[in-house]
């Protein structure tokens, strides 16, 4: 499965179109990892925990992204956009969308 | 009188062990941004010269979520109540952004160009009372190797 963000890929010829495929994961964080952000907050810095925590869960969004492009019969994914919004206190959703498209 | 006192040593702590991190970090970028000027990331949608030919393309990135220290904090609050530019967030935003544009190129060192480059801003810690101090940075791409 190719992904990229453009709108083509290059090298390669885009031969039809599914339209648009998305993934989505909202997690919240864990309390241990918010102690320590709470810690960190004081003395500034990276906050690893939640580093990871939004990159495990883009990481599934973007799994979810690809099997529903596989269930769809495509072979690549352009054009993906990301974002990102906290929709409760404590809790992150990750969004990724784009669309599905067969290259040669 | 405890509560100023511990206000205090919450401050100190935050300006000497934030200043030294920030110093720290921005060490490090600058070494790390020399190390990667190999591999240029532009925001161009194409590739900038059509006549290379492009064996393999894919999508990039890289994260990082960056809190400011408390001392920062009370700065940026006596900020909002005269106006003006609000550096110390200023540093905050700039270190995290490069940092995540370094950790995407770190996640592909064998590519030739990173193209179409975006960056995204959130806050994190949004919807907490007087918790603003962390952003998250990320950065996407697509990465391209040439012929």
């Amino acid at each position: 499965m190719l992904i990229t963000n453009t709108e083509e890929i290059p090298g390669r010829k885009i031969v039809s179109f599914y339209g648009v495929v998305s993934g989505s994961t909202v997690r919240a964080k864990h309390v241990g990892k918010d102690m320590m952000a709470g810690i960190k907050n004081i003395f500034g810095g990276e906050l690893k925990g939640y580093t990871e925590l939004l990159q495990e869960t883009r990481d599934e969004a973007i799994e979810r992204m690809k099997s529903q492009a596989q269930q769809l019969g495509a072979n690549a994914i352009v054009n993906v956009r990301f974002s990102t919004s906290s929709v409760a206190a404590g809790a992150a959703e990750i969004y990724v969308y784009g669309t599905a498209v067969t290259v040669e | 009188m405890e509560q100023l006192i511990i206000f205090a040593v919450l401050l100190s702590l935050g300006y000497f062990f934030g200043r030294l991190a920030e110093r720290r970090h921005y060490n490090s970028i600058i070494e790390r941004e020399q190390d990667w000027v190999d591999l240029p990331a532009t925001s161009l949608k194409k590739v900038s010269d059509p006549t290379r030919q492009v064996t393999q393309a894919r999508l990039v990135n890289g994260s990082t979520v960056i809190s400011v220290d408390y001392f920062k904090r009370i700065l940026a609050g006596l900020r909002n109540f005269f106006g003006g530019n609000v550096q110390s967030y200023e540093t905050l935003v700039d270190r995290a952004r490069r940092e995540a544009v370094l950790r995407m190129k770190e996640s592909c060192p064998d590519a030739d160009m990173i193209i179409n480059l975006r960056l995204e801003t959130s806050s994190i810690t949004k919807g907490r009372k007087n918790q603003v101090g962390a952003v998250e940075v990320l950065a996407y791409g697509t990465a391209v190797n040439f012929r």
